[in-house]
């Protein structure tokens, strides 16, 4: 889904060949992509799919602040550099592996990716917090931290997988409330 | 015009000690957290990290619940609570943030031999532990944004209070070192074989560390010392996801804009408490930002000498032995330091120095290409 309506249709045997289709069918260009784990792909695509509608040459796209957040942090690549550890000299631990051990390193992958030496925050919730997010996105706002903000959802757990992005900025379609965000995080 | 916001109520845990004053009279008589273990349950070989005695946590901790019943990490965080609420002017309401700020959390609960459930190392299942606790009702959040998340959890809490979203902010910073942490950071070949020794010719790698620490963050100026948190930013390098940037941008950029909010210039910062974890290339970037930023005269120290790299409570933990620096006009050397190893000057405090800090600026770098900057100033 995008701005509301349905983007694409991906019939994909599993998340990550579904993130690798949408990868080829925006024409992204971008090998990197493919070193990543899932919760930095899933990261890469959902900034991808936004900030490409936004001029790069523009002051908001050039300000944009990066606020991510999900419930389970790195705990799926976390699980595989335990299981490198645990297997008692089988495996030897992975720098590729640990260094997705974080999760705000998808942030600095979309950073990378878009030239963005600007704010950046991960945060972490029990359940998706847009009261927290919206005061905190206008937080950087006011403060002329950042000229808009690219907010995003990426959890990757088990079997659950959810990206949601929104991008705030000082002029928009919709009234930036906790209810809007609400009401689009339940609906994508 | 916008509220002043104060850092106040500090609280400490680590290997020196509990609380602050221990911490700071072990740091003055020379003593350093950091010693050689031989833990198999942590790595094959000996190796040197600053570990706390789980002993002295339990002693500490069993007058105030059940010790079996918390992880380590939740009870050392928990005794710096502690500190931070004992007689605080600050108190806990239903506008009271709790930032919990962590890299790793409960992750040592991941290994088969724990006793705990795999679910604590869920990072707000130990948000909510803390939460619960300590009576705070609003929902808390976690910082995961490695090793600046400690710092960056004071800058969030000032934007936040500052806009009018919440009162006050209780922040608990704390890290591990585990078999999980260690054995990462030497498959980087990141680890120093001796205890590390930041901006030094021969520094080779970090020396882990663990702690715990806490503040409050709040619009009430305390009575007695105040500090007030003047400005800050957090900008990414935006140049690779395990290396600093060569030219210091993400640094010198939230550097720049901590300045710019402050209305402070470079020759004000009295003082640096620097990042410096002694790999070759976090240190050269810092030297670079710096010297970028004109604040290669501005004194600077590193405390992962003495603590070790405790990863996302470090920027926590060096501002709350600064905010003692600041109230006692005491600067404590840079442990570890002998002959410059940076390709830039940067004013390394060798020994001991008995002089005021009014303008103090605290940075923090990490994984992922986050650099943290915040300027405080004494008010009082």
């Amino acid at each position: 889904m995008r701005n509301g309506a349905l983007f694409a249709e991906i019939d994909a045997a599993n998340f990550e060949g579904f993130l690798k289709q949408l990868y080829v069918m925006l024409d992204c260009k971008y090998p990197k992509f493919f070193k990543m784990d899932t919760l930095s792909k899933l990261a890469f695509m959902g900034a991808e799919l936004l900030l490409s509608e936004i001029s790069e040459n523009s002051s908001e796209h050039k300000r944009t602040a990066l606020v991510f957040s999900n419930r389970s942090s790195s705990l799926e690549t976390d699980r595989k550099h335990q299981e490198a550890i645990s297997s008692h000299g089988e495996q030897y631990p992975s720098p590729a592996v640990f260094v997705y051990t974080l999760p705000n390193i998808g942030v600095g992958e979309v950073a990378i990716r878009h030239k963005l030496q600007t704010e950046n925050a991960f945060f972490v919730f029990e359940t998706f917090e847009p009261e927290f997010l919206q005061k905190y996105t206008v937080s950087l706002l006011n403060e002329n931290k950042c000229d808009q903000v690219l907010c995003g959802w990426v959890e990757v757990d088990g079997n659950e997988r959810h990206g949601f992005f929104y991008v705030v900025g000082r002029n928009g379609k919709w009234k930036h409330s906790a209810a809007t965000i609400k009401n689009f995080f339940e609906h994508d | 015009m916008k509220t002043p916001v104060y850092i106040s109520h500090p609280g400490l845990v680590t290997p020196l000690g509990l609380g602050v004053q221990q911490n700071f009279t072990e740091i003055t008589n020379g003593n350093i957290a950091i010693q050689k273990h031989s833990r198999t349950d942590i790595a094959k070989e000996p190796f040197y990290a600053a570990m706390v005695s789980e002993a002295a946590i339990n002693e500490a901790f069993k007058s105030h619940g059940a010790i079996s019943e918390y992880t380590k990490l939740e009870k050392m965080m928990l005794l710096s609570a502690l500190e931070t609420l004992d007689n605080s002017e600050v108190k806990i309401s239903d506008k009271t943030l709790l930032i919990v700020a962590t890299t790793k959390g409960n992750i040592d609960v991941l290994d088969k031999d724990s006793a705990f459930n795999s679910e604590r190392a869920y990072l707000p299942n130990l948000a909510k532990t803390l939460g619960d606790f300590l009576g705070v009702t609003a929902t808390p959040v976690v910082i995961s944004n490695a090793c600046v998340s400690g710092i960056l959890a004071v800058a969030v809490a000032k934007r936040l209070i500052s806009s009018g979203g919440y009162d006050n902010a209780l922040i608990l910073s704390g890290d591990l070192v585990s078999r999980f942490t260690l054995s990462g950071f030497q498959s980087f070949q990141a680890i120093s074989d001796l205890p590390c020794k930041p901006y030094s010719k021969y520094r080779n790698g970090i020396t882990l560390g663990e702690a715990a620490s806490s503040v409050f963050v709040s619009t009430i100026k305390p009575t007695q010392f105040a500090v007030q948190v003047l400005g800050d930013g957090s900008c990414n390098d935006a140049n690779h996801i395990s290396g600093p940037s060569r030219t210091g941008e993400g640094l010198f950029k939230s550097v720049q804009d901590a300045m710019k909010e402050a209305k402070i210039d470079a020759h004000e910062v009295d003082f640096i408490s620097a990042h410096g974890t002694a790999t070759i290339y976090n240190d050269e970037m810092e030297a670079i930002a710096f010297n970028r930023a004109a604040l290669h005269g501005s004194l600077l120290h590193s405390l992962k000498g003495i603590f070790g790299h405790t990863l996302g409570a470090s920027g926590l933990l060096e501002t709350v032995i600064a905010l003692e620096m600041m109230k006692q006009e005491l600067i404590l050397p840079s442990t570890g330091f002998d002959t410059l190893g940076v390709s830039k000057p940067l004013a390394i405090v060798e020994t001991i120095k008995h002089q005021p800090i009014n303008i103090l600026l605290k940075t923090a770098s990490g994984f992922g290409g986050c650099n943290t900057a915040v300027v405080f100033k004494k008010v009082s």
